[in-house]
């Protein structure tokens, strides 16, 4: 209507100008979405956050059989759990009554995908952060502490979560995956670092 | 008349009033919005929880504002800064008191105002969009509700974010990432805390007064429904003025300002007598500073959120678990194209939607109670039980709102004059 106005006697070209308004259109969007970027990014952990993300060191020396010590790296907790023989036997006979027994499904390194979850049997190195919606799984160590089968592991106290002393989740549990198992290794017999491995820090 | 008829206010009119007018159109929106709006004649007393949203809106805004003068964000700050606010401020105990109880009184109405919806089907043709609208509001105010439930830093402040934020964890492939993004940092921190107040008092509350104003926009376009469900702009007089409608003010703005009465006596006995309502208000466990090595024995949202926390708890997967809390949600979206009826209200509607709509109430408010209770043997049987009457009043709605017999509605309100 306008269009007609403006240039009486002379055609417009209309898939012309219908084209122009569409590329305008489109080259705007992608400028917006460039410009976006920053603004995104900015949300992201900052140079601060991710130093102090740094890998961290714990000394075991002391940690005697069945006592758990709780460091911090990147704001988790981390279990570290000094199993007895007995403890590890505790791990075996129960795989039918776990989501995930092998681990297949769950979040750990290489060297901790295995029956015992960990680098060595004694000494257990977790997450603490229920694999649910984040809360702290509570220590139910000893046998038939919540149930007479209960053969000892983790109980997270909001919403039910249990997981057995390798932090593999039982069925019946919120949580689908096992509590996850952070990269570590041991620079001396007695010192665990969390947070890097042989493949360097995570 | 001049150029602007409708104004009744003409070029030459003299005086202060004349000269804005010319310049702002305020007689013109008085009339086109208030003196000249017509709503339906036969309101009943659930049509009163719409202005008192808009009413609690104002309060938190201006409780708000004041707030921040004295909140200092920051993990080593809020906590203490609060409850400087609480002792040593002038008054700031009720100026903190008035904008909790506020958040809880918003639902309170937002919920009522929605169940009218639900009971009048005001959601139907041709207010869809409307009914999106405030869909819209509702979803930005649970935003605004837990981000601003974070800031005092409590130990309840801070589980729940875990909570609430690793639910985003939860989706396949982006989860983790996203999670890291949303907290800025490998736990909930500092960084976490900073943002959502910023979302808390600029970002959500901007875009929540927008969508309130599209609502309302959108509201006078169509007009308003009733407890009848019958277009009154379908009957109108000589005057063309609709014959069951009445001018919204001086009508309904008296009928509101009684309503706004009476909410400030139940208000103001919560802030002065309960601020807490024994935990449902504000837990105990945010009397606490925030200690991510503790996670309270119980963790449960504040009341408002319990419905969907009961359904999140009842399935015993995390991924489904999440995603079955978040289409309870986005249920409501779907209503308008969910309900068949041929008529709106429920008053003309036959058995089966009255059942429907009861148990799904009662299904409401039992989950409410059930997500403030442990997660543990009969409560979580008792949730999935109410969450599948909750569903199931969504899904059957195609069939039990067409198959069922309905009466005839009248052609005129049903209204007896006083």
């Amino acid at each position: 209507m306008a269009d007609q106005a403006v240039v009486a006697g002379d055609s417009v070209d209309l898939s012309r100008r219908k084209f122009l308004t569409r590329a305008a259109i489109a080259t705007g969007a992608v400028g917006a979405a460039f410009a976006a970027v920053p603004f995104i990014e900015s949300w992201a952990p900052s140079e601060r956050a991710r130093a102090q993300g740094a890998p961290a060191e714990l000394d075991i020396s002391k940690l005697e059989g069945g006592q758990m010590a709780i460091t911090i790296w990147r704001k988790q907790p981390i279990y570290v759990v000094r199993r007895t023989p007995d403890m590890v036997a505790r791990i075996a006979g129960h795989d039918a009554e776990l989501k995930d027994p092998t681990s297949k499904y769950s979040d750990q390194p290489a060297y901790a995908k295995n029956t015992d979850r960990s680098r060595s049997p004694e000494v257990l190195v977790l997450v603490g952060i229920c694999t649910h919606l984040g809360c702290l799984p509570k220590q139910r160590f000893s046998a038939g502490e919540l149930y007479p089968s209960w053969p000892g592991g983790f109980f997270c106290p909001c919403h039910g979560s249990r997981f057995d002393l390798a932090g593999r989740v039982f069925d019946g549990s919120p949580a689908s995956i096992n509590l996850r198992v952070p990269p570590y290794y041991y620079p001396k017999p007695t010192t665990l670092v969390i947070g890097a491995d042989e493949k360097g820090v995570a | 008349m001049a150029a602007n008829p409708s104004s009744g206010v003409s070029e030459t009119r003299p005086g202060f009033w004349g000269w804005l007018n010319r310049r702002l159109p305020v007689d013109t929106f008085i009339k086109s919005q208030l003196t000249g709006y017509y709503a339906p004649k036969n309101f009943n007393i659930w049509y009163y929880f719409g202005s008192l949203a808009l009413l609690v809106l104002v309060l938190q805004l201006v409780t708000g504002i004041f707030l921040t003068m004295f909140y200092k964000v920051g993990e080593s700050t809020s906590f203490d800064s609060v409850e400087y606010i609480m002792r040593e401020v002038d008054y700031g105990w009720l100026l903190r008191y008035l904008h909790t109880t506020g958040a809880s009184a918003f639902f309170i109405v937002v919920y009522l105002h929605m169940f009218r919806a639900f009971l009048y089907g005001s959601y139907r043709k041709p207010r869809e969009l409307l009914w999106l609208f405030g869909m819209a509001v509702y979803l930005a105010l649970m935003a605004e509700a837990f981000m601003g439930y974070v800031l005092p830093w409590g130990n309840m402040s801070f589980w729940g974010a875990q909570v609430i934020v690793n639910l985003f964890g939860t989706i396949p492939g982006i989860g983790p990432g996203l999670v890291e993004w949303i907290r800025g940092d490998y736990g909930i921190a500092d960084a976490t805390l900073n943002r959502f107040f910023a979302l808390h008092v600029a970002a959500v509350p901007l875009g929540l007064l927008l969508l309130v104003v599209l609502h309302l926009v959108s509201l006078h376009e169509t007009g308003s429904n009733n407890p009848d469900g019958i277009e009154i702009k379908d009957r109108k007089g000589a005057d063309g003025k609709p014959l069951d409608g009445i001018p919204f003010h001086p009508y309904y703005t008296v009928k509101d300002v009684f309503g706004v009465a009476v909410f400030f006596v139940l208000f103001a006995i919560v802030v002065f007598f309960v601020p807490t309502l024994g935990g449902l208000f504000l837990e105990s466990p945010n009397f606490e500073p925030a200690n991510p090595m503790s996670t309270p024995e119980h963790i449960a949202p504040v009341w408002y959120f319990t419905p969907f926390y009961a359904i999140l708890r009842a399935v015993p997967d995390q991924r489904l678990g999440a995603l079955l809390m978040l289409l309870a949600v986005m249920a409501f979206v779907f209503v308008p194209w969910l309900d068949g009826s041929p008529v709106k209200s429920i008053r003309y509607k036959g058995w089966m939607s009255r059942a429907a709509l009861t148990l799904f109430a009662i299904a409401f408010v039992a989950l409410g109670y059930l997500g403030l209770q442990p997660a543990e043997g009969l409560y979580v049987m008792l949730a999935r039980i109410f969450a599948v009457i909750y569903f199931a009043f969504f899904i059957l709605m195609p069939f039990y709102t067409r198959l069922e017999r309905c009466k005839p509605v009248p052609e005129r309100v049903v209204y007896h004059a006083h």
